[in-house]
């Protein structure tokens, strides 16, 4: 395993008290896999990647569990230490790839930097490296593009521009925020063939973090949906899409609009999940979803549920108590 | 979803938009630079029939929010004529008429945190239209109207007494929903009404939509660059591709027989969902730089099926039965 997470709670201490944004969750990714992570926004999935990546600002802090990299524990590093291990073995990718770059210098020093920091070899040794990246992440006539400033490129370059210079020191893990959610469609699907080609032929372990789960059904393995900072269900990406157990997860690809079918002529209303995410300071206590749950029993009010196998997939629902999906 | 009339409520043909983007006087006159013009939208024409949904599709930049804004009003077109419900709406010098037939319609914005006033309660900026319109005879009916809106949006008469910062972004946009039908509009423009919202929170907002066009007989423009979500709640589609249409078709056969070869890219390119392992062809390109669009065609450097035709001329928007497309490859019967 690459990446191991376990028991993660994430918490904001304020003033006004603690918030917990992240409560306990445990999930790993194997090399070359690609695991999805979904969820409404305030779920506590970026969270859960910039703890990841070391870069939680107080009051945020990591309050219990582990953060695991090829076996090595990084969620308790000194700042120093930390910043090595970014960059050179996390490589990170932002929703917006225009604040990722730094606009005053050419895309080309920004990469030669970025390579000599993390690698002993020399400023010429360092440009064909970044020409090569360049060429890697399909950017046409990289010799000329190379001394270009960001502001000239277009946002779906530019995103591969940000994919290179994560890519620089050939990292173990990469963390994807919301890569494709500036762009347009067309360019979304050209990102996405990008980084799950990379994946695959550096045995990198990506964590794509996303709402869009088209996205997911198109690039990951495995899936892991979060609601309220826990997991409610993680699986392969086929079980999770067509055989969701957790009722959050089928009510979330039930609301989820389809392009209609040929034979399909009238439209019926969305499955709809009524109500909203829970804020941070009113958690309801045992399972987080059971108000906006048309299942819920009396054991969801009081107990929380942990995940537990049902069938490929880990659910953390009492109605699978038994394992019986 | 809905009976529709051969009467088309918004009529628009070759309708067209410039933005003057050129350096200012002193530049131009020192760097010797030309008057640049960008050509946002251009000779657009369709109509949009009474009762039915007809959604706007393209990618960012290709003059789909600026046609949303020519239609209601908050720009004028450059060129070309807007009618509602068979009434010049686009000339300045009809003021009165103008400003009758702008009542009867009204617009849903994208961003439900930019378009409510923080500093206003939620009764207020509901009973805004009501008051400015003069639809209401004394105060008691305003409120009483306010608390009707507010509840047939989903949301309870006490919320009024909130700011809108109190709200979620779902929740805000129902208030911008209440609030654009307390004018008791026939016509909604929703520009990107779902974009800035979590799925689940989508799918209650396209719900409610659709129930509220069915009780209330409303005809709905919806613009959207999500296909999916286009493909759900339109009865005909336009697509659109750097300021021009480029195809119009009812909703099921462009999703299931696209046309124009940008409209099948466009659907190839939205994710697969249902896992079917299809093969895709690859989508090549971007979108060119609005402001030196391609000669001819503008889709012909990321068509596959463009000859020297394309490069030269540019296609106009046939109608063959009640779809049409603006392409020279289909009229040719090459694809």
């Amino acid at each position: 395993m690459i990446l191991e997470v376990v028991d993660l709670k994430i918490e904001f201490r304020t003033r006004h008290g603690t918030l917990v944004a992240v409560d306990g969750i445990t999930f790993s990714i194997a090399p070359g896999e690609v695991l999805g992570v979904v969820g409404e926004s305030g779920a506590g999935k970026s969270l859960t990647g910039t703890a990841i990546i070391g870069l939680l600002e107080p009051p945020g802090c990591i309050a219990a569990g582990e953060i695991r990299l090829e076996g090595e524990r990084i969620d308790n590093l000194p700042y120093e230490a930390m910043r090595r291990i970014r960059g050179r073995r996390i490589g990170a990718i932002f929703q917006d790839p225009l604040t990722s770059l730094n606009p005053l210098y050419t895309i080309g020093a920004q990469l030669v930097e970025t390579i000599r920091t993390h690698l002993d070899i020399g400023a010429a040794e360092a440009r064909e490296r970044a020409l090569a990246l360049l060429r890697e992440v399909g950017i046409p006539a990289p010799e000329d593009r190379i001394d270009h400033y960001p502001h000239q490129f277009s946002g779906g370059m530019r995103q591969r521009v940000v994919i290179a210079l994560a890519l620089c020191a050939e990292p173990r893990l990469i963390i994807a925020d919301e890569p494709t959610t500036a762009l347009d469609v067309s360019i979304q699907a050209q990102i996405i063939q990008l980084l799950k080609k990379l994946a695959r032929e550096r045995g990198a372990a990506v964590m794509l973090i996303t709402h869009d789960m088209g996205v997911i059904a198109e690039t990951a393995d495995r899936v892991a949906v979060m609601y309220a900072g826990r997991i409610a269900e993680i699986g392969p990406v086929r079980e999770v899409i067509r055989a969701a157990r957790h009722p959050y997860t089928a009510g979330l690809m039930g609301s989820i609009p389809k392009i209609r079918a040929a034979t399909q002529t009238r439209r019926g209303p969305l499955v709809q999940i009524d109500g909203t995410m829970p804020r941070l300071n009113a958690i309801p206590p045992g399972c987080a979803f059971h108000p906006r749950c048309a299942r819920c029993f009396e054991r969801c009010l009081t107990e929380r549920p942990e995940p537990r196998p049902v069938g490929a997939n880990l659910t953390a629902c009492w109605l699978y108590e038994h394992g019986a999906a | 979803m809905s009976t529709v009339q051969p009467s088309p409520l918004l009529s628009l043909s070759n309708v067209g938009r410039d933005f003057d983007v050129s350096r200012p006087w002193l530049n131009r006159i020192i760097e010797r630079a030309p008057r640049q013009l960008l050509r946002a939208v251009d000779s657009v024409s369709f109509d949009v029939r009474k009762g039915e949904t007809f959604a706007l599709v393209g990618e960012s930049g290709c003059g789909k929010s600026t046609l949303a804004r020519l239609i209601v009003g908050l720009y004028a077109p450059s060129r070309g004529s807007i009618r509602f419900d068979g009434v010049e709406i686009s000339n300045p010098a009809a003021r009165v008429e103008t400003t009758r037939m702008r009542r009867r319609m009204q617009m849903i914005f994208q961003d439900p945190f930019a378009s409510l006033n923080p500093r206003w309660r939620v009764r207020d900026i509901v009973a805004e239209p009501i008051r400015v319109l003069g639809l209401a005879a004394d105060e008691a009916e305003v409120v009483a109207r306010v608390a009707e809106l507010l509840k047939q949006v989903g949301l309870a008469p006490e919320d009024g007494e909130k700011y809108p910062h109190e709200f979620s972004g779902g929740q805000r946009q129902r208030i911008s929903i209440a609030r654009a039908l307390s004018g008791r509009p026939e016509f909604l423009v929703c520009d990107e009404p779902t974009s800035a919202l979590d799925v689940s929170v989508q799918a209650q907002i396209l719900n409610l939509m659709s129930e509220l066009q069915t009780r209330l007989g409303l005809t709905y423009l919806f613009i959207s660059h999500n296909l999916a979500v286009v493909s759900h709640v339109a009865d005909r589609v336009g697509v659109m591709y750097l300021g021009r249409l480029v195809e119009i078709a009812d909703a099921q056969d462009l999703f299931a027989q696209p046309k124009h070869p940008y409209s099948r890219m466009l659907l190839d390119a939205v994710p697969d969902l249902e896992m079917s392992g299809r093969q895709r062809t690859p989508v090549a390109g971007e979108v060119p730089n609005p402001l030196s669009p391609p000669s001819g065609c503008a889709f012909h450097p990321r068509c596959p099926h463009a000859n020297d035709r394309c490069k030269i001329e540019s296609p106009k928007l046939i109608w063959h039965g009640d779809a049409a497309s603006a392409c020279h490859a289909v009229e040719e019967n090459r694809i």
